[in-house]
């Protein structure tokens, strides 16, 4: 494994909470992100993601625990540090007067590379901007004002990309858009770290997932990993004839019986998730001469997965 | 300690530009305000009222009233400059990016002082169309129109990060900086006042800026050049000292 990007100890943010008690946004988190990748962090609303990319990318002040961007210290070498990192924000903060133009061109200025106006026309024309340049930012659209930040974060050639909630209040349309968008930027050697509330979008886009609740990460693991690990098929086996019980020879398999006799489910884990086990239940079947007359199979997704692992957070 | 050249000039471009933006209200509004003070003061009011110190009533007021509007439009103006990103949220940019606090000063300040100098120079065009006046030592006027801009753009930039909300931004311009700048010898010079309002009068920080700025336009003032300028260093050291502080422990900018 090559050097990570980025590496977090520690880290730890605690909010004062004025009058009420102190919110522990973010409670130790220990996370390394490795160069290239695209990293995605998952979790429910208040789990801390806006926090951990705040503290990396200077808008929040670290109670406890080390950042280290590009071996450089972010408590000392913050300069360094920052001008290879661009955030994407949830919150549609723009200024509003400003043309699509200025506004790009100042982000560029802001993290102190010299103008290219060649290099603000080429991000504009790759997120369909490019036609809107001289408009004024509060004359667009939802979806086009997301594409401005995105611009004005690439403006400045980060190296590490946060996106947070990129594809929020996105139209389905857009969405697959953007997610083009970021393929196209992880293709050019872009480290990205996104967060979401689409696990659908981890599922597709992301190479490592990472789980947090709390302000704790619950788990970090390579997706494809994390889906064979947790991951389970399920099988909806509708029968011809009901049945009073699960048979005896059957009972090797993971089995339950539902709706008065006439449904058999089943649940299998393991290296494939259980497909070959379904497999041999449908011999098994034919072999006991039980008839049947469809089965459904379904592999647990990602938001299966995140599902389950938040409710045992919430149960500890 | 490093710098970007680059990074405050964006900032300080970016300022300006908004100005223009709004040039109407920015230039217009001054150049109007101006006039009618020198219609009222000046020549209906001004040409029944003796010379003070030798200097004729009309060109007493124009330091007075160039304090007068260049306080109010630089506090404002700076303050603004940094409200708004923290109001919209775009401050996350600024907060994220490779800039300190010598590059954001540079930027958001020297574009309110930037305005403020240009103010200042319609403001005493203007003046020029109502009355005939001679700056006796133009360069220090010059001197001391930066410096006032220069801390009060400072003390805006301040009142910008503490305000949280639009009237706390606006109230310290009209509740605290034009009361003080009427009451603080822009129509009026201190000895004129009854004892002991002219004594109590030297407690308004004001009144030893725009004697400052009178005695470089005419050579007379209320208290001595040197007090004034002390008075307006001082008050620029409290506010690059109070911005380094800010910045330093993140008040009211980084959560």
């Amino acid at each position: 494994m090559s050097d990570p990007i980025l590496s977090i100890s520690g880290l730890t943010k605690v909010y004062s909470g004025g009058s009420g008690p102190q919110v522990r946004a973010l409670d130790g988190v220990d996370l390394e992100i490795r160069k290239g990748e695209i990293f995605a962090l998952l979790g429910p609303n208040g789990a801390g993601k806006t926090t951990l990319i705040g503290a990396v990318c200077g808008l929040v002040r670290p109670t406890s625990g080390t950042i280290t961007a590009f071996g450089h210290d972010l408590a000392k070498d913050w300069r360094k540090a920052r001008a290879r990192i661009g955030l994407v924000p949830q919150e549609l903060a723009t200024d509003m007067f400003e043309t699509v133009w200025r506004a790009v061109s100042y982000s560029r200025g802001l993290f102190g590379h010299p103008k290219d106006k060649a290099r603000i026309e080429e991000i504009l024309r790759s997120l369909s901007l490019w036609e809107k340049k001289d408009s004024q930012i509060r004359e667009l659209s939802g979806g086009m004002k997301r594409r401005v930040l995105i611009a004005k974060a690439l403006a400045h050639e980060p190296e590490l990309l946060f996106l947070d909630e990129p594809t929020a209040g996105v139209d389905v349309e857009l969405r697959k858009g953007m997610w083009d968008q970021i393929s196209a930027l992880r293709e050019r050697g872009t480290t990205i770290i996104l967060t979401t509330h689409y696990i659908e979008e981890a599922e597709l886009m992301a190479d490592r997932v990472g789980i947090i609740r709390k302000g704790r990460i619950l788990m970090v693991d390579d997706k494809a990993s994390m889906m064979e690990r947790l991951g389970s098929t399920e099988a909806i086996i509708d029968l011809a004839q009901p049945l009073t019980a699960v048979p005896e020879e059957l009972s090797a398999f993971d089995l339950e019986l539902q709706d008065d006799g006439l449904r058999l489910r089943y649940r299998g884990s393991g290296e494939d998730g259980g497909r070959a086990e379904v497999a041999s239940l449908t011999k098994a079947l034919i072999a006991q001469g039980i008839d049947y007359t469809g089965i459904d199979i379904h592999d647990s997704s990602l938001e299966d997965i995140f599902v389950d692992l938040v409710a045992q957070g919430e149960a500890a | 300690m490093s710098f970007s050249l680059i990074g405050a000039w964006s900032i300080y471009k970016r300022e300006l530009m908004r100005a223009f933006r709004t040039a109407m209200q920015s230039i217009l509004a001054p150049v109007l305000t101006t006039s009618l003070y020198f219609i009222v003061f000046g020549s209906a009011i001004g040409s029944r009222m003796e010379p003070i110190g030798g200097v004729e009533y009309a060109a007493f007021i124009i330091p007075g009233l160039l304090m007068l509007t260049l306080l109010g439009e630089t506090t404002s103006n700076s303050s603004f400059g940094i409200y708004m990103p923290r109001f919209t949220g775009t401050i996350y940019e600024l907060l994220s990016a490779p800039i300190g606090v010598a590059e954001t000063l540079i930027g958001f300040v020297g574009a309110a002082a930037t305005k403020s100098l240009i103010l200042a120079a319609i403001i005493l065009t203007t003046a020029s169309f109502f009355v005939e006046y001679e700056i006796k030592y133009p360069l220090l006027a010059l001197g001391y129109i930066v410096l006032v801009a220069a801390s009060f753009s400072l003390f805006g930039f301040i009142l910008g990060i503490w305000a949280d909300s639009f009237e706390k931004l606006g109230i310290i311009p009209v509740l605290i900086l034009t009361p003080l700048t009427f009451l603080g010898g822009t129509f009026y010079s201190l000895d004129m006042l009854p004892k002991p309002w002219d004594t109590i009068a030297l407690a308004n920080p004001i009144a030893f800026l725009v004697s400052g700025l009178r005695w470089t336009f005419y050579g007379t003032s209320d208290v001595s050049i040197a007090v004034s300028l002390g008075l307006t260093l001082g008050f620029l050291a409290v506010c690059v000292a109070t911005i380094a502080f800010i910045f330093k422990t993140g008040w009211r900018l980084r959560e």
